[in-house]
């Protein structure tokens, strides 16, 4: 018997397991994934939850039921990988060994890695990149009076890159709907030199921020939080003051990874960027957020990469070289607010384009343009994430990205 | 692909100035370019420098201001010290190496 032990019942990992489980002779090849926990997140939720638009309930359900009834689910925490005698052992003393190993354990936020950002944590610090951070958020905006908020990044690689924007342009909403706008001074805070980085993007939403009277600190670079003085402050000695700040904490791969010296200083997993197979073994490959490619962090591109890893995988077994590269496709829904959202398609070599998605000139979702159809089909994701994606059913969107229905003619000459 | 001449010689750059190709940068030519940005270069600029290059040698990538603390031995506030108000964008530039890339 062949053993698969997939480290993660996250997004990448379920859907991971359940096409491999499809895929492979139960009599030959076992799917064994393991997680701390039966409580599957839905993390585009989290965004939603500060504002009261979801309910935790809804954001929640049991891993094990969207894991294939072959897959087996072992509870617990992974002290450390030896990956030269393929095994893994967990902190209760179990020690499970492999063929091929998936690391699928994502990323968390870590306030604690930056200099008072943990001590006011649920006060006048918040974070909703946690379950717990989101519902604690969810409570200080029932009853906020207003003040300076400031929405702030960290550092980048960030899961969902866009999340702080829409977070932003959600709360200049939420204030309004509640007639306490004009209480609110809304300032977004990055360590990028722009709001957006791409080109063609950034042009398009750098406006929709001034619209909604927010300003921007790009260049921000945080040394630390002074949680009694109520600023941040950054390495160069920038201030900017906050009565209530939403950071996003420096994002890393879980403790195990560096424990098992597999994970670069952020503890992700370096990788092949076509393959996903780990420079350092042939038989370990890291799916999802877990890895070092150089494309956002996100369910799609999760989605999109575990569709080539699937090709790849089974060639890999036959012994064959592996020939599928994955483009580092992604797409994105991004909340503007008022009932409406954008939508941005992209990959390692194509910026976010306008244009029309997915079905070339017939679309019927325009990219880089507000749409109320848009922002229908960010809330109606929720439902394909736990009937289609999950249960590793397929979608008829290509898992390369398409030039079909872009504007590219719209990038410049290089 | 443009080009412009750097200390004499002339080299390929990318449309912000930064070097594209790795074996035209010597530290004559990193002196220039610290020069052109108005960097006074000391030994610890130099080690800092000399780290870019050497890692992105190995690493294949420019090292993140992260990586230059870590691996580097450079604390982060020491970096904004010598490269005041851009450190990631500096070094990148007088090393001759891509900028790290920021991300969608």
């Amino acid at each position: 018997m062949k053993k698969i032990l997939i480290l993660g019942g996250g997004t990448a990992g379920t859907m991971a397991a359940n096409k491999l489980r499809k895929a492979l002779p139960i009599s030959e090849w076992s799917v064994t994934v393991v997680d701390a926990d039966d409580k599957h997140r839905y993390q585009p939720g989290f965004l939603f939850m500060p504002f009261g638009t979801y309910k935790p309930e809804q954001v929640t359900k049991s891993r094990r039921k969207y894991l294939s009834k072959g897959v087996s689910l072992v509870y617990g925490q992974i002290d450390q990988v030896d990956a030269d005698a393929n095994s893994v052992l967990l902190t209760d003393g179990q020690k499970l060994t492999y063929d091929y190993l998936i690391i699928a354990s994502g990323v968390t936020p870590r306030p604690d890695e930056t200099p008072g950002m943990a001590d006011d944590m649920g006060g006048s610090v918040h974070e909703f990149y946690s379950y717990d951070g989101s519902v604690a958020l969810a409570e200080k905006l029932r009853s906020w009076t207003g003040g300076k908020l400031v929405i702030h990044i960290t550092e980048m690689p960030i899961k969902c890159p866009v999340a702080p924007l829409e977070f932003a342009f959600l709360a200049d909403a939420f204030f309004k709907h509640k007639g306490m706008r004009d209480k609110v001074e809304i300032t977004y805070v990055t360590p990028l030199d722009a709001a957006f980085t791409k080109p063609i993007a950034a042009e398009a939403f750098g406006n929709t921020l001034s619209e909604k009277g927010i300003t921007v600190v790009p260049d921000f670079m945080i040394e630390s939080v002074d949680p009694e003085g109520k600023k941040i402050v950054a390495y160069d000695e920038t201030e900017v003051p906050f009565d209530l700040l939403v950071t996003i904490p420096l994002n890393m791969g879980a403790d195990y990874v560096a424990r098992s010296g597999l994970g670069n200083d952020i503890n992700l997993v370096p990788v092949d960027k076509f393959t996903q197979q780990a420079k350092a073994h042939e038989n370990i490959f890291a799916l999802g957020d877990a890895n070092d490619i150089p494309a956002s962090k996100a369910g799609s591109v999760a989605h999109f990469e575990v569709d080539i890893f699937m090709e790849n995988f089974l060639q890999l077994i036959k012994g064959q070289t592996m020939t599928h590269k994955f483009d580092g496709h992604a797409n994105c829904f991004i909340e503007t607010g008022g009932g409406k959202a954008m939508l941005i398609d992209f990959n390692y070599d194509t910026e976010p384009l306008p244009g029309k998605f997915p079905y070339g000139a017939m679309g019927p979702m325009g990219l880089l343009k507000e749409s109320r159809l848009n922002h229908v089909g960010k809330l109606g994701f929720r439902w394909v994430y736990w009937n289609m994606l999950m249960p590793g059913r397929p979608l008829p969107i290509s898992s390369l990205m398409s030039t079909s229905g872009k504007r590219t003619d719209l990038i410049s000459a290089k | 692909m443009p080009t412009t001449t750097i200390n004499g010689r002339e080299v390929a750059v990318d449309d912000e100035g930064f070097m594209t190709e790795y074996d035209q940068w010597d530290d004559a030519m990193g002196a220039a370019l610290a020069e052109a940005i108005g960097v006074e270069m000391t030994d610890e600029h130099w080690k800092a420098i000399h780290f870019l290059r050497d890692d992105f040698k190995v690493q294949g990538e420019t090292p993140t201001i992260r990586r230059v603390s870590t691996a580097g031995g450079i604390d982060t506030k020491q970096l904004f010290v010598l490269f005041p108000k851009k450190p990631a964008k500096k070094m990148a530039y007088i090393a001759g190496l891509p900028k790290p890339h920021g991300c969608v």
